[in-house]
């Protein structure tokens, strides 16, 4: 079949993923659609337990037992992975679509030394076909991600928690996929160590036109590395677009008390402000905007109607009073709030 | 030397590391002599005081997990000791400052009452089929405290306060059935539900938003006020130690090489590691664009360091008197600001 150009390389149609647990179920990812280019870097940012994680094990096809998907696509280069057996997936997870877990340190073996862990993933994908060449490849991960080559030979446990972080970006970096899941992957990292792993994943990106997904709390990393981003609240995306675009002006008020939240190291000293009230329970989660128990915008519509979705050009956001009123679904009545 | 270095000797400390030293042996095979040792943690001074929050902040590797584990006796120092001035002699029925290294069998308990650490990597502190509540009520049936009407209580009401609510949602899941925010909240709860004097947190709050960081750090500074607790503050982001801490001490390969008031070391950084971890901080703002950090090389492991300063190798202001003399003292070079460089 002849591969269309501009198609993107990785299509999410309405995911909706539940888990079921003795208080009920827990509505982790509810019809989210996104799309990626090639070479082109996504950030995926929402306070904690909004359903990041979730997405992320959705396109690599790891799901724990209680998970139930509800519905959706995952369309990688064309093909939906979402029915293919395991056995099938097993051709595309890793050599196509990779991940660094948030879980980053736990998820390397404590009975084999870290450069064999790289090593034997190199292997078993047949990307390299000598065991030297598979090492030297190891190697070469290591310096990019600031590991001495000599660390190959050291256990997990005698690692520090930013260096298994590294080692496990090294892993996933090791059979050059085309898109690579970076959930939360420099948590562990000092700036120093971040600033230098974040500009040689943009190299490699660049250079291979891999996508990558940035999941991670910290805006600023978003900021300073990625090409689109979505906001996600409760489960939905609520906004999406260029990050340069989200950020100057966002129009989710979700996003915009986001933004206005983040502390800085230089200036005054300001008082940090926090959203008022509960983070939501996904078990029953609020009627019509997920958001609107905590939105300063909210009005009765917003508490009974799911809102609808307004854009300029290819930013969107979800809501009844976007911060442009311009954009209001609402009318004049809105605008002139 | 009655302190060596970093800072006067404080009136009411809880806690005083003087000298600590950890060195792990680098093993090829089991038989063999070590082929080297990590020098992970060299010769750190400190004291903290009661409700105060001293930030730990370096370089990834740099012994920030080891300082932090032998303070809460996780591992037994290479050399140095630590000392405890615990509130009404708490630990093991003693008054007045206690050495950590008497601290053995039976007084062991009563240490866990008052130490606490928050671990970097939340699973460190449960166990897979242990529920949340089992994992936070742990503590409290170790040390006796309340009965079982009495736990699910104190456990419901820590649940809220780190924001997992509705609290009986989260009580009976299981620790995979978690996010990683939600995860790094049950760590911290599991430290705080039985009221320590002093607590270890290692990035507790690495994997939360700035919302329900913001809200996580407010409750642990109220105990602080409240209980006094004091906290080693271990963590990489400066934004955090700003909000957090009094003080931040800055290590470099095992040894601290620069500690002042909050405020101080941010806005006069002296080492000049620690002004290139400043300037390497990201910005919110996508039209900036940040030079690369003031450093050389690449990062450096630390086993067995040659004598000279420790950040030689990648200092961009290093002389050859740096490189021809044993790493630099601590000195006070304005008041309270302690900083380990010849060039300063
Ligand atoms: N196996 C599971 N069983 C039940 N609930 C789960 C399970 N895994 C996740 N959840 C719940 O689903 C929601 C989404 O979790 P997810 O891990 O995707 O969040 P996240 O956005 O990655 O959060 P964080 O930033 O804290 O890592 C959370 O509220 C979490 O409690
Ligand atoms: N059990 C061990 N055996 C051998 N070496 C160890 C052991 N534990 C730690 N190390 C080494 O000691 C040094 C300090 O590790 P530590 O975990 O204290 O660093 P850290 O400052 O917490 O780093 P991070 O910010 O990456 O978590 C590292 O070089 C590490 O490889
Ligand atoms: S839809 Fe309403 S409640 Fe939701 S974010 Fe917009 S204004 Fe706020
Ligand atoms: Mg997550
Ligand atoms: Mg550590």
């Amino acid at each position: 079949m002849a591969v269309v150009t501009n198609e993107p390389v990785l299509k999410v149609a309405g995911l909706t993923l539940h888990y079921l647990t003795r208080q009920g179920e827990v509505k982790a990812v509810r019809e989210v659609s996104f799309e990626l280019a090639r070479g082109q870097s996504l950030g995926l940012v929402g306070e904690s337990g909004c359903g990041k994680t979730s997405i992320a094990n959705c396109l690599m096809r790891l799901l724990p037992d209680n998970a139930r998907l509800v519905a959706g696509q995952v369309f990688l280069d064309g093909q939906d992975l979402l029915p293919l057996s395991e056995e099938e997936i097993r051709r595309f997870r890793w050599r196509r679509i990779a991940m660094v877990f948030q879980a980053a340190m736990n998820s390397l073996d404590p009975v084999y030394k870290v450069g064999q862990q790289v090593v034997e993933a190199i292997e078993t994908h047949g990307v390299e076909t000598t065991v030297a060449a598979a090492r030297e490849r190891v190697a070469r991960l290591f310096r990019l991600v600031g590991l001495a080559p000599q660390l190959m030979e050291r256990y997990p446990h005698e690692f520090s928690g930013g260096m298994r972080q590294r080692a496990v970006i090294a892993m996933a970096l090791s059979c050059d996929p085309a898109v690579i899941i970076a959930d939360e992957p420099t948590t562990a990292l000092d700036v120093i160590v971040q600033d230098r792993i974040l500009r040689e994943l943009k190299t490699i990106q660049q250079e291979l036109q891999m996508c990558i997904i940035y999941i991670s709390h910290d805006i600023a990393v978003v900021a300073e590395v990625t090409d689109r981003v979505g906001v996600m609240y409760a489960g939905n995306l609520v906004e999406l677009g260029d990050t340069a675009e989200v950020f100057r002006a966002p129009l989710h008020p979700y996003t915009a008390a986001l933004l206005s939240s983040f502390p800085r190291i230089s200036g005054e000293k300001r008082p940090l402000a926090t959203l008022s009230g509960e983070p939501p329970n996904l078990i029953d989660p609020p009627p019509g905007c997920p958001f609107h128990p905590r939105c300063p915008h909210a009005t009765a519509v917003c508490r009974e109607e799911p809102p609808p979705l307004v854009s300029r050009g290819s930013h969107w956001a979800a809501c009844w009073h976007p911060l442009d009123a311009t954009l209001s679904p609402m009318g004049q009545a809105d605008a002139s709030r | 030397m009655e302190n060596s270095g970093q800072g006067p000797a404080r009136r009411d400390y809880l806690v005083a590391v003087e000298g600590l030293t950890k060195h792990f042996p680098v093993t090829r095979s089991l038989f063999r002599k070590p082929a080297g040792f990590v020098h992970a943690v060299d010769d750190v001074s400190f004291q903290l005081e009661r409700g105060e929050s001293l930030g730990l902040v370096g370089e990834s590797g740099c012994g920030k997990t080891t300082v932090g584990k032998l303070l809460v006796k996780l591992l037994e120092p290479t050399a140095g000791g630590i000392s405890f001035h615990f509130p009404d002699s708490a630990a093991g029925g003693a008054a007045g400052p206690v050495d950590a290294a008497a601290i053995k069998g039976r007084q062991m308990r009563a240490f866990r009452r008052q130490v606490q650490m928050i671990f970097q990597d939340p699973y460190e502190s449960m166990t897979p089929r242990r529920t949340i509540y089992d994992t936070i009520a742990e503590p409290l049936a170790v040390q006796g405290i309340g009965d079982v009407l009495d736990r699910v209580g104190r456990v419901t009401d820590i649940l809220t306060l780190v924001g997992l609510t509705p609290a009986a949602t989260f009580l009976f899941r299981h620790p995979h059935e978690l996010s990683g925010g939600q995860r790094q909240r049950v760590a911290i709860a599991r430290a705080l539900v039985i009221g320590p004097s002093f607590v270890v947190a290692d990035e507790p709050t690495s994997m939360l938003d700035v919302s329900s960081r913001t809200g996580i750090m407010s409750l642990m500074q109220e105990l602080a006020g409240n209980l006094g607790i004091a906290y080693l503050y271990v963590t990489h982001d400066l934004a955090v130690a700003r909000y957090m801490c009094h003080r931040i001490a800055v290590m470099y390969l095992g040894k601290i090489v620069e500690l002042a008031e909050t405020e101080e070391l941010l806005g006069n950084p002296l080492h000049p590691y620690t002004r290139a971890l400043l300037s390497a901080v990201p910005v919110a703002d996508p039209d900036y664009r940040r030079e690369p950090p003031d450093i050389r090389g690449d990062v450096t492991a630390p086993v067995d360091p040659p004598p000279r300063c420790r950040f030689y190798d990648r200092c961009p202001r290093a002389t050859t008197f740096c490189r021809d003399n044993p790493h630099p003292p601590t000195e006070e070079k304005a008041p309270g600001h302690w900083v380990a460089c010849y060039e300063v």
